[in-house]
């Protein structure tokens, strides 16, 4: 197995956990979690993708010019990209701040159902049941308010 | 049933990632572009940090646009949380060593982050990373101290001053009959502080823009949570 290969298994596996985390995680803080590490993953695949052996950063010190130096373009692109991903990663926080003080759980089935439910109330029909019901979280109509 | 499905799909996404790692091969892609960029940059742009040159240069509008999206993350941000409630209870004052820290790191990171970003065009760093550590010797004092309230009024002044100077040094451009956002000024020295025309006065609108909005939105997130 060459490093070539070790070094973007960890990529990939970076973007898999994150997958991993958005898909099977019930929890909103988790679902946040996943998808910073995606983002981390990403990024680094980004910056693995055009790595060259033996060059040197792409920037001048003292007026001599390296004689193999990194493509700066995924790195200005991975740049704005971290500092992106700090402001979604807010937001995505106080989204979920506000779920948690409207419903007082971040459990996404509980939330989801709740929201099914204020909907139905507000349409005035019943609450049509579906297959993919969470039964577990059906039976507890008295959760935190 | 909602497992199942969630499994098959981790399944085929780790297919698919397999079947595209199969064609990759390491360090083998040819970096057109980037190899274009550093052999004319150092004298096209003049400045010795050439991921600057790209950001600030060549694609200086996309770097425009990413300071709108962060823009729009900090704005919805706000709006999401609202304003605490008035007379709301704050956590205690945190500990000596945190309170102590937070005040022997308040200038010093005031000083790495503004150097940060002045040097942003000869070393590693520039307007993002700066604005980053500019934010965080703002935020730190909040987190020793969760009372002292953030002037949000100033912080959106310092913003859109950042933005709009950033617009108007890419206006300035056009009024010459360039392209918006072409660097302007004497390219100078390369190395030199003063060097690469306006790339710095660019990068320093981006460090006081990012600092200002990161700053606010966690000041913003500390003190709804404080409130509840």
């Amino acid at each position: 197995m060459d490093t070539g290969l070790i070094i973007y298994t960890a990529a990939f596996g970076l973007i898999l956990i994150g997958s991993t985390g958005i898909v099977l995680s019930t929890h909103l803080l988790r679902i946040i979690f996943g998808i910073a590490l995606l983002e981390a993953g990403a990024n680094l695949l980004l910056l693995l993708a055009t790595f060259r052996e033996g060059s040197s950063a792409p920037i001048i010190v003292d007026g001599r010019i390296p004689a193999a130096m990194a493509d700066p373009v995924p790195q200005a692109l991975v740049l704005t990209a971290i500092v992106i991903g700090v402001g979604i990663l807010a937001l995505a926080l106080s989204l979920a701040l506000r779920v948690q003080r409207a419903y007082g759980t971040l459990d996404i089935r509980e939330v989801r159902q709740r929201l099914e439910q204020d909907i139905a109330d507000e349409a005035g029909i019943e609450l049509s049941s579906s297959s993919d019901a969470p039964h577990a979280v059906v039976s507890r109509q008295d959760g935190p308010a | 049933m909602r497992r199942l499905s969630s499994a098959l799909f981790l399944l085929g996404l780790g297919l698919l990632i397999a079947a595209i790692f199969q064609t990759m091969e390491f360090a083998s892609v040819a970096p057109i572009a980037g190899q274009a960029i550093n052999a004319v940059a150092a004298e096209q742009v003049g400045a010795a940090n050439f991921v600057t040159s790209v950001v600030l240069a060549y694609r200086g509008f996309d770097t425009l646009l990413e300071l709108t999206i962060l823009f729009t993350a900090a704005t919805a941000g706000g709006l999401v949380l609202g304003k605490p409630r008035a007379g709301a209870s704050h956590d205690p004052d945190s500990g000596f060593i945190l309170r102590a820290g937070a005040d022997l790191f308040f200038p010093l990171l005031l000083v790495v982050g503004l150097y940060i970003i002045l040097h942003g065009h000869l070393t590693p760093g520039g307007g993002f990373q700066g604005g980053v550590i500019l934010a965080s010797a703002f935020f730190i004092p909040i987190l020793a101290r969760p009372s002292t309230t953030m002037d949000h009024r100033r912080i959106s002044m310092i913003e859109g001053f950042a933005g709009a100077s950033f617009i108007l040094i890419g206006l300035l451009a056009m009024l010459g009959g360039k392209e918006f956002l072409t660097p302007l000024l004497a390219r100078g020295e390369l190395g030199a502080l003063l060097s690469a025309g306006s790339l710095p006065l660019l990068y320093i609108a981006v460090g006081l823009k990012v600092g200002s909005e990161l700053a606010g939105l966690l000041a913003q997130l500390s003190e709804t949570e404080a409130s509840d």
